[in-house]
């Protein structure tokens, strides 16, 4: 009988909301098409609802936009966690009760099965472990092969151009990070101005070999048609231009900037009941262990069971010590303070 | 003609035969306005509003300001104790119906950094019961965090209070009000100068394509009409194929291994490849291609009513072909060129999607700036102030050229 509730309470829902509609929106590219095959497809399959599945860059404004207007088109977004804190405080989407999360396939618990940061925010459920690092194309490399961070902004060693995408947020950490600073430490530099004058300064030393872009999608485009021969990326645009198309990248981890991404409901939307049941779906231990085709890391610990081997040493997960956490509180605080002075700094 | 001869009753009743003509007029032209209020005036009047109205602080912590009326920020003292428990009673209210992370933003942006005390504080507060709070939530909240005995802190507050502010004008004429309240200069220095560009990339665009269709309309203009007409299909192909598929496809044109620089490298005039995508340089190039049609158009259709026996007659009256021209053929056309010139400018001054796709950051222009504060930073009424700003602008630039070269000169067809 208890196995059998869910499936009664599912079916009545199907049958009351058979022809229903849920929007759900992410970043696209191979993540987007990972999502739509491992979690979207086979939702729509067991329920036989439909999901619309859209597309934006990130950022808040757009949901903010929607939910003042009171005209909610998205009712499932995948946000970052940078934007999640700040999208959460200001009442931007629903809170989603953690302890009607499903327990592994191996029957851990939800709330021991995801890692801590996962549900660290109590609007959102973790979804992937993403990470942005640098990458080179072997065949426009010149001067040997970049290794650290430092050796993105030494021009002289290796000439040509690095492909950052324009905002402050990872730049300004690299820069302190190559210039000397402790991993550990960045974010307290940061947080003087002398630490931020630091940080631009060092960026100025390689403003003319800067190539700024705005889409992540720009970043494998920028190093494979020479546009850059180093390159800001997501790990997962990479991994999938070197796994799928054969492209003779290289990643580089020190210093990656690591955080998550997860799944939130927009508030304020018709379809809350429907949304929470895909997200509980979504992040399931099989739905979510499909994400490592892109190299992104699964949050759940019994996800790792169908994870092929091969992958592992090739995800986020496996590369935290050389990496730094991105601190979404950091620039929810400082965000808009040094977006204003990145702007002016790329106007001079 | 001599007015004189007409009688009153005749003047009268032609007057009353005239305003019935016109109220016919209007009624037909109402569908229109009320499309233009609907459509066009009343968002840019909600706009104009919106960048000296920003209520959200005194709607979200009214009692804190009211007490903090009481507090001499000039001084260096917190405010009292009453003002601070006060302050954390509404924060607590806040954060239980979720709305503490907007009053964080808000006070965020005129003291960096403030956002994760607030938010954290108001976490605390939460647990905390309001006659809890009325009793000691001052020692409760400077016991929270050491940041809340800065002074900068209340000060950002209390300025963060009226309703109505000129904040954001300030900060589009990179000014900003320091603690004593003087207008000052902001150490930020980035509007004025996006201004400036963006006039100077429209002028120069402008000019550009100018040049570039003054003979082409002339030759058009001149030519047979079976030539003309083909050559006319040329120009206004471009023009109906989509904005986006023209400006990417100068993303192909002009990018490292674009169809420029291989060529170029081809040739052998350059070994290594320019540097022509995301700058100030492609920014005009696809923006002169882009807008050469509107200086086309009314070019070339003044040019086609220009009767071409003035200009022989100059000649065969004994003057010389180039003095000719600019004596009797360019003055003409000056109406094309004006309405062209016009129409180019206004449009390429508040250009967004070009500069946006090939632009890079050296080619933005003010309107980019504006979309990065409605999508990014969430700045709507700096926005709003930036985007007034411009709109005003170009309503001076227009009365100048009206007063000194005179809208009745611009003949469109």
């Amino acid at each position: 009988m208890k196995r059998l509730l869910p499936v009664i309470a599912l079916a009545s829902l199907c049958n009351v909301a058979s022809a229903d509609q849920l929007t759900a929106v992410s970043f696209g590219g191979a993540y987007g098409a990972a999502q739509q095959k491992h979690m979207l497809d086979p939702f729509m399959e067991k329920t036989g609802h439909k999901i619309l599945f859209e597309n934006y860059s990130g950022g808040i404004a757009e949901i903010k936009a929607q939910v003042e207007s009171g005209n909610i088109l998205w009712d499932v977004i995948d946000v970052e966690v940078i934007d999640l804190e700040r999208a959460c405080s200001e009442g931007l989407l629903e809170v989603i009760p953690q302890d009607t999360l499903p327990p592994g396939d191996d029957g851990t618990p939800a709330a021991e099965d995801f890692s801590e940061a996962a549900l660290a925010n109590e609007c959102g459920v973790g979804n992937i472990v993403w990470t942005v690092l640098f990458a080179y194309n072997n065949d426009t490399i010149q001067g040997g092969q970049p290794s650290s961070i430092a050796d993105l902004f030494d021009t002289k060693t290796y000439p040509g151009k690095r492909a950052l995408r324009k905002r402050p947020q990872v730049n300004l950490e690299w820069a302190l990070i190559a210039d000397g600073v402790p991993k550990s430490e960045v974010y307290d530099v940061l947080e003087t101005e002398e630490g931020q004058a630091r940080a631009f300064a060092k960026l100025a030393s390689i403003k003319d070999d800067i190539v700024w872009f705005d889409s992540w999608s720009q970043a494998p485009q920028l190093l494979n048609d020479g546009g850059a021969v180093m390159v800001q990326s997501a790990n997962g645009r990479i991994f999938d231009a070197i796994q799928s198309e054969g492209k003779p990248f290289e990643m580089v981890w020190d210093a990656h900037l690591y955080d998550l991404d997860v799944w939130a409901i927009v508030k304020g939307t018709k379809k809350k009941e429907l949304a929470m049941e895909f997200i509980r779906f979504a992040t399931g231990s099989k739905p979510l262990s499909g994400m490592p085709e892109v190299a992104y890391g699964p949050t759940r610990n019994s996800s790792y069971a169908y994870v092929d081997e091969a992958v592992i040493p090739k995800l986020p997960s496996s590369h935290l010590d050389e990496g730094v956490k991105a601190s979404g509180e950091f620039w929810a605080d400082y965000g808009e303070s040094l977006g204003e002075k990145f702007n002016e700094w790329l106007l001079k | 003609m001599d007015n004189n001869s007409l009688s009153v009753e005749e003047i009268i009743h032609s007057r009353r035969l005239l305003k019935r003509k016109k109220r016919l007029l209007l009624l037909f032209t109402m569908p229109l306005l009320i499309f233009v209020f609907i459509t066009f005036i009343s968002p840019i009047a909600t706009m104009l509003y919106r960048s000296v109205y920003h209520p959200t602080v005194s709607q979200l912590i009214p009692q804190t300001l009211v007490e903090l009326k009481r507090w001499d920020e000039t001084a260096e003292q917190l405010p009292d104790g009453e003002t601070l428990k006060q302050f954390t009673i509404e924060l607590r209210q806040l954060a239980e119906q979720r709305l503490s992370g907007k009053l964080a933003e808000e006070i965020n942006r005129l003291k960096p950094g403030s956002s994760s005390l607030i938010k954290s504080s108001a976490r605390k507060l939460k647990r905390k019961s309001e006659a809890e709070l009325q009793q000691q939530g001052d020692q409760l909240l400077l016991g929270y965090s050491k940041k809340w005995q800065d002074i900068t802190v209340w000060r950002a507050i209390k300025r963060a209070g009226p309703a109505f502010t000129d904040s954001y004008y300030l900060t589009t004429f990179d000014l900003q009000r320091n603690s004593d309240g003087e207008i000052e200069q902001r150490d930020t220095q980035i509007y004025l100068k996006l201004y400036w560009k963006s006039l100077k990339i429209a002028l120069i665009i402008t000019l550009l394509t100018a040049l570039l269709a003054y003979p082409l309309a002339y030759y058009l203009a001149n030519a047979s009409s079976k030539i003309a007409n083909r050559l006319m299909v040329l120009v206004l192909l471009p023009f109906w194929t989509s904005l986006l598929v023209r400006t990417t496809s100068w993303i192909a044109i002009l990018q490292t291994n674009g169809v420029v620089n291989s060529t170029l490298m081809k040739i052998g005039i350059i070994d290594q490849p320019l540097e022509l995508l995301y700058t100030q340089f492609a920014t005009i190039i696809a923006m002169t291609h882009i807008l050469l049609p509107f200086m086309i158009l009314p070019l070339y259709s003044v040019m086609k009513n220009i009767d071409p026996s003035y200009y022989r007659a100059a000649l065969s009256l004994g003057s010389k072909p180039l003095p000719a021209f600019i004596k009797i053929y360019l003055p003409m056309t000056i109406p094309g060129v004006s309405a062209g010139a016009l129409l180019v400018f206004i449009i390429s001054i508040g250009y967004y999607i070009t500069p946006a796709i090939v632009g890079g950051t050296e080619g933005q222009m003010i309107s980019n700036i504006i979309a990065f504060h409605m999508q990014s930073s969430n700045n709507w009424e700096l926005a709003a102030a930036l985007g007034s700003l411009l709109l005003a602008l170009i309503i001076g630039l227009y009365w100048l050229y009206d007063r000194y070269v005179g809208v009745n000169n611009i003949k469109l067809g």
